[in-house]
């Protein structure tokens, strides 16, 4: 054994201490060279322990002849190990002094998509394997396609076997072209190329000398420098709330790991989808109070005020807002033998909520080696479509495409309790802010002959009271409608604010509480004009409730 | 390097902490299976972090064999009191009575009856719905694919072929009456990671991870502590080896390896060095190839 100087050793755990984590997933057909890639990066990097060699060694069911198979390492369950193929996601971890790795490999048959899915979930980078003697296949989109799906934000193409076509450079750039190609079709992200040869480790740890007309860096070098690109994360905060803690009266703390954004002891935040605000009052966790906290750290937040706030409830920013809806589109990839069919009952699990939906529709199913759209109404096992999903509560969600992990969803089957499938949600489509020419009479004029100024009443779920609060203004001789939408209510804003164009009271009545159409309606309907009205401030009974309405109508002026 | 971005023994105490927070939220009775060892040691520092100001909310679990150090038991009772956590010991008294031993029965059935069936009934007599067991994917190699949450039907049986895939950060925790589930926070931990982190939050442990002179039975590259009195070959004698246990487990089948490692830097430095696989001194594994994943899908952890 060497002697190292404690200092020596002290030194070199501090510096450890300071790596970074990076985790990437792995894509190729079968027989590109995937096992023995990663094979190599184990082994080379030293990841590989000398007993689990010994034991390859003792198996004697060397598949090829040579007299080392990487690909032995990393071939796991005994079903496995029988059948000769893996069948699986495997998770598999080395580092080198400069960072961390985790390795999720997923295998290259038809459960791939299903795989891949899961494996790039939580990838930050995607290795493509491409055999340089076949080229550019079918199936190379599809590793493309899913990895960007699931938002995998680098992606590394390691054409393999160069050893195979005499290490061509000509043979390289082609193949670079063609990926480069579909990449941007499939809205890819940059993609970086590697000539590679798995087997005999050229440009994989170090760079070879058999490629003097590749100057870039070897594949491990990449891995270990390649930005982790903080700074252009979502930046708005996103807290889903996993658990209370209460140890006493005088502590009560909302446990969970930032989603996204940063906090800070004094921030106002809003609750969803109660809509109160605060401000956090300290970020705790065991080593003690924090005067920040970002993605992924788990801790606990306090706040200033007293609210009911449980699991599944999420801490915002209140100045960026997610989107409030039970209505959204999704990007679906069903991994269930059971397809996928529409208006059957599933569960989806988002955050830390988990709430009843239904699949609408399927707006069209894609092709992953084609890109083809299809029209269809169901899913099967490894097909992604893309499908409108309706819950029974709202979700607090952002587009996948921005947040991960406050854009991406599971599907569970109620009855058998399976996992079935996985989500991302996308950009809701905004409807277009109707740029409407509102004629010649002014604000004033309508008000001298209506006899009251045009506002917006918001109020959820209080449904009679609005009919009501609608004929006690009528009575009165106002200008006066009720909208009152238990789906679209997504559109509400922009009928509200036509109304008060028209110079009417609008009563908006949504079905669920709809926090973020709530504070469109409240940006073009301006100040004093705008009444939202929580439960806790007016009477539970609906004669009581609409006096007080007017009375406040009355305080604002607009009566 | 942007200050923003969390170091990796940070980035995978953030994402245990996730873990154990999501099982105590969604599950009626979880458990912690405690085994004594490092990773355990681990496992309650993160329960504590978790559930910071607050006590860890769900008991420790420890079955007892019978056949561990007395050191194991020594360090179990201190530091279960000194923490404040709710211990709760199992063991197999019916096998025990009925001479249930690894010199006899051999380590296979021994295991079966004193640990497998040990746990089994345990978790049964809760009842747990929820299991937290220290088992780290990259430990063995039929583990790089077991799932963080890993189902149990009725009978606490594994199906390799029926798990759940698990997307980004979030678990199914959909069970029916009867199942349960065993919970692996530490999954993505290599055994550098846990060492590490024990250095970096001086977590205690169990003194036999540290070499001192120690009475040996020394069987080729095996050596087989004398406690418990072990059956000796012919022509074998206990001797004193400077020595530590590298993992802990009963007596007869925890291999202990020379060293000279008496700090935790010490031993991370021999990791380096040797880099030798965590399990290589367990006798158990060497009982037949795969011998861990048939005990898996019979229940063990
Ligand atoms: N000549 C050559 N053969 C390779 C290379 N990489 C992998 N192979 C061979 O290709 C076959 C398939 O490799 P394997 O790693 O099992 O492929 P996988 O199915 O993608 O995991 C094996 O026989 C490997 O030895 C390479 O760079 N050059």
């Amino acid at each position: 054994m060497s002697t190292t100087a404690p200092a020596a050793i002290e030194d070199f755990l501090a510096q450890e201490q300071q790596k970074e984590l990076l985790r990437f997933t792995t894509a190729g057909s079968v027989d590109d060279g995937k096992s023995t890639l990663i094979g190599r990066l184990l082994y080379d990097s030293k990841g590989v322990y000398e007993d689990q060699l010994a034991s390859i060694e003792k198996s004697g069911l060397n598949r090829s002849s040579g007299p080392l198979d990487f690909s032995l390492l990393t071939d796991g369950l005994r079903a496995e190990r029988e059948q000769g193929i893996t069948i699986d996601v495997a998770y598999r971890y080395f580092s080198t002094p400069a960072r961390k790795f985790i390795i999720a490999d997923t295998p290259g048959h038809e459960q791939y998509t299903r795989n891949m899915a899961t494996g790039a979930s939580t990838a930050e980078l995607s290795i493509v394997l491409v055999d340089a003697r076949k080229g550019v296949l079918p199936q190379s989109r599809r590793h493309a396609f899913i990895g960007t799906l699931l938002g995998i934000p680098h992606l590394a193409v390691a054409i393999n076997k160069m050893d195979l076509v005499d290490f061509s450079e000509e043979v390289f750039n082609r193949i670079c072209g063609d990926f480069r190609e579909f990449a941007a079709a499939v809205g890819a992200p940059d993609c970086v190329f590697f000539p590679i040869s798995a087997l005999d480790g050229d440009n994989v740890v170090t760079t070879s000398e058999r490629t003097p007309w590749y100057r870039g860096p070897s594949l491990l070098h990449y891995l270990e420098t390649v930005e982790l690109n903080s700074a252009t994360r979502f930046p708005e905060f996103r807290f889903p709330v996993q658990y209370v803690i209460r140890p006493s009266l005088d502590y009560r703390g909302y446990a969970g790991q930032m989603s996204a954004g940063t906090i800070h002891p004094g921030d106002s935040v809003m609750v969803l989808p109660s809509g109160r605000t605060s401000r956090v009052k300290a970020i705790t966790t065991w080593e003690g109070d924090l005067p920040e906290a970002y993605p992924p750290m788990s801790v606990a937040i306090t706040l200033d005020d007293e609210l009911d706030i449980s699991r599944g409830d999420m801490l915002v920013n209140p100045d960026a807002m997610p989107h409030v809806s039970r209505r959204m589109e999704a990007t679906l990839v069903w991994m269930h033998q059971d397809p996928m069919e529409v208006e059957k009952p599933y569960l989806l699990k988002h955050t830390t909520q988990q709430v009843k939906c239904i699949i609408k529709r399927v707006r069209h199913k894609v092709d992953v080696n084609t890109l083809a759209h299809g029209e269809t109404d169901r899913l099967e096992l490894n097909e992604i479509g893309v499908v409108a999903v309706e819950t029974q509560r709202p979700l607090f969600y952002d587009a996948y495409a921005a947040n991960r992990t406050t854009g991406g969803f599971i599907l569970i089957d109620p009855i058998t309790n399976a996992t079935l499938g996985a989500g991302m949600i996308r950009e809701p489509e905004t409807p277009l802010p109707l740029e409407l020419e509102t004629g010649r009479l002014t604000g004033a004029e309508r008000y001298s002959r209506n006899g009251h100024s045009p506002a917006v009443i918001w109020m959820t779920a209080r449904r009679e009271l609005a009919y009501l609060l609608e004929r006690k203004l009528f009575q009165r001789g106002c200008q006066v409608h009720v909208l009152a939408d238990q789906e679209e209510t997504h559109l509400l804003p922009e009928l509200a604010r036509i109304s008060m164009a028209a110079g009417l009271i609008t009563i908006c009545s949504p079905a669920s509480s709809a926090t973020e159409d709530c504070a469109r309606a409240r940006q073009f309907a301006e100040g004093h004009s705008f009444l939202e009205l929580q439960h806790r401030d007016i009477a539970a009974e609906d004669e009581v409730a609409a006096v007080q309405i007017l009375e406040m109508l009355e305080a604002r002026h607009i009566l | 390097m942007d200050p923003r971005v969390i170091t990796h023994l940070r980035a995978l105490e953030a994402e245990s902490i996730h873990i154990l927070r999501e099982v105590v939220a969604e599950f009626q009775r979880p458990v912690m299976l405690y085994s004594i060892g490092k990773d355990s040691s681990v496992l309650v520092r993160l329960a504590q972090k978790a559930f910071h100001p607050g006590k860890i909310p769900f008991p420790l679990l420890h079955v007892d064999t019978t056949f561990k150090f007395g050191e194991m038991i020594e360090f179990r009772d201190r530091f279960c009191t000194d923490i404040g956590a709710n211990l709760i010991v199992h063991t197999n008294w019916n096998a025990i009575h009925e001479g249930a031993n690894p010199y006899t029965l051999g380590t296979q059935k021994c295991c079966g009856l004193l640990k497998t069936r040990a746990l089994l009934d345990a978790l049964a007599a809760g009842p747990y719905d929820a299991a937290f067991g220290g088992a780290r994917r990259e430990e063995e190699k039929s583990r790089a694919k077991e799932r963080i949450y890993s189902f149990r039907d009725s009978f606490g049986q594994w199906d390799p072929k029926s798990q759940r895939p698990e997307l980004w950060n979030i678990y199914n925790s959909r069970i029916d009456k009867g199942e349960s589930i065993r919970v692996f926070p530490l999954s993505n931990w290599t055994e550098l990671d846990v060492w590490q982190y024990i250095h970096l939050e001086e977590i205690p442990i169990v003194p036999l991870y540290f070499a001192k002179p120690r009475p040996m039975i020394v069987r080729g590259q095996t050596l087989i502590p004398v406690e418990h009195n072990p059956k000796l070959m012919p022509g074998e004698e206990p001797q004193m080896v400077q020595c530590r246990m590298r993992s802990l487990g009963c007596t007869h089948c925890t291999g202990a390896m020379r060293s000279e490692a008496v700090t935790v830097p010490q031993i991370i430095q021999e990791l380096f060095v040797m880099r030798r696989s965590e399990r290589e001194n367990r006798v158990i594994d060497h009982d037949q190839e795969g011998s861990m994943e048939i005990k898996k899908r019979e229940g063990y952890f």
